[in-house]
């Protein structure tokens, strides 16, 4: 579904892979080994060589708007550009229950969120457009245990309704319980885990 | 009304003044006056010289000369542009979009004003064309500088917030029109509040310069009123033209956001 062949970046070495739809392919590796910057190439929101496939469409017949609307980057840190959480998002029918999130949040200003809320709340301005591939970056990090694991339902929920994800986690338990298949990355190259 | 010359004595009771704040600035630890007393001592070479390259082309009308004059001082204005910007762009179009934006509005509405409004025979008569287009030009480069100034500034300030939008499947023109809308007005502030002042505050420099000349009120009015108005479009439009170039450089042709092309 999406293939990914000799991606390389300055930091990324000739990186391939293949996920299947409703695949979740969980990464790891330490820190400054090149897990956000395969995300943010993969997104192409950096400069980087290299052939992806989306169902066997080549990004370079996609404009950049079409590839990140169906190629979604989520990161680690959030940025909003409104003051008001609903000016955010293009849908009206958001399920800000899902994540625990009270209902009239978006009416809500943005500088009265805690981490944890545009935490979730960015997950949910991410598949807000309804991406194809979902392209996570430790986006549990600043999550108590209870909505961690509401994050990791919600995200079953879409891996069954076909949406593929790409998750880098620091957190090992968190990827046993998710990862379809799982990567480490070591200065960056991919190393395949069993 | 007769001229009165002034005398080198004179310029010393004025410059005495400036040597006071000089020295305030360095007994109060501000820092400023070696900067201060450098642009002092340029405005004096400086103007001198053009006085006397001034007297010089004055004389004739070579169409080469005055042209050779008129890129020195663009390019200079060009620099300065670029010299102003705490975060400039790397290579050529650190200066290039300055002066090209400068060019565009500064050359084009002097050329416009000299042929329509004034109508002096020969176009490039230099009495006119000269000070026209240095007044242009110091305004515009003003506008140009503080508003691609507040461009890369707020560019490099919101990086995150941008590259959000473009992840979400924004363009590019989406993400900048904020900032583009933020930098064109911080240019363009200063010539609105100068015209919102003009007359009743502030008695602009040119009109002064024309009075204490002997020129009729009226007379130093009219060209004070047809001057702002030039500015006001010299400068809207160079803003304009140099926020949407400088603009479109920050991304490439996958609409990434490259901040690394700022220095």
């Amino acid at each position: 579904m999406l293939a990914i062949h000799n991606l390389s970046t300055q930091c990324l070495n000739q990186v391939s892979f293949d996920v299947q739809a409703g695949e979740c392919v969980c990464i790891h590796g330490k820190s400054g080994s090149g897990k956000t910057l395969l995300l943010r190439a993969i997104a192409d929101l950096d400069q980087n060589t290299g052939e992806i496939h989306l169902n066997g469409q080549s990004r370079a017949h996609f404009t950049p708007v079409d590839w990140r609307k169906q190629v979604t980057y989520l990161p680690a840190e959030s940025h909003w550009w409104q003051d008001e959480v609903g000016s955010h998002f293009t849908s009206d029918s958001i399920d800000y229950s899902a994540l625990a999130l009270p209902e009239d949040i978006h009416q809500w200003q943005v500088s009265r969120l805690s981490t944890g809320e545009k935490q979730r709340l960015s997950l949910l301005r991410a598949l807000d457009h309804q991406p194809k591939v979902l392209l996570m970056d430790e986006t549990t990090a600043n999550l108590d245990d209870e909505n961690a694991l509401r994050v990791e339902q919600h995200i079953k929920n879409k891996l069954e309704q076909g949406l593929t994800v790409i998750w880098v986690s620091h957190n090992q338990a968190q990827r046993q319980r998710m990862a379809d298949t799982s990567w480490q990355i070591d200065q960056g190259k991919l190393i395949r885990e069993s | 009304m007769q001229l009165i010359s002034l005398t080198p004595y004179d310029l010393a009771t004025a410059a005495l003044l400036v040597l006071l704040l000089a020295f305030f600035s360095w007994r109060l630890r501000i820092g400023i006056e070696q900067s201060l007393l450098v642009a002092a001592v340029r405005t004096v070479i400086q103007l001198s010289l053009l006085g006397l390259v001034l007297q010089h082309i004055f004389n004739q009308t070579s169409l080469a000369l005055i042209g050779i004059m008129t890129l020195i001082m663009l390019t200079v204005a060009g620099y300065e542009v670029m010299a102003r910007q705490s975060h400039r762009f790397k290579g050529w179009w650190s200066m290039g979009i300055g002066t090209s934006s400068m060019f565009l509005s500064s050359f084009s509405i002097t050329l416009l004003c000299l042929l329509t409004i004034i109508q002096v025979e020969p176009w490039y008569t230099p009495q006119y064309l000269i000070p026209l287009l240095g007044m242009m030009l110091g305004n515009t480069m003003n506008g140009i500088a503080i508003a691609l100034n507040t461009l890369t500034r707020m560019a490099s300030e919101q990086k995150g917030a941008i590259e959000a939008q473009l992840m979400l499947g924004h363009s590019w023109q989406e993400a900048i029109l904020p900032l583009r809308r933020e930098a064109l007005k911080s240019g363009l502030i200063p010539i609105i509040n100068s015209m919102t002042t003009a007359g009743i505050v502030s008695l602009p420099g040119m009109m002064t310069g024309q009075i204490l000349a002997g020129s009729a009120p009226g007379e130093a009015a009219r060209y004070q009123i047809l001057i702002m108005f030039l500015i006001a479009a010299g400068t809207g439009l160079g803003s304009l033209t140099a926020v949407w170039l400088g603009s479109a450089h920050l991304f490439d042709d996958r609409e990434r956001l490259r901040i690394d092309r700022l220095s």
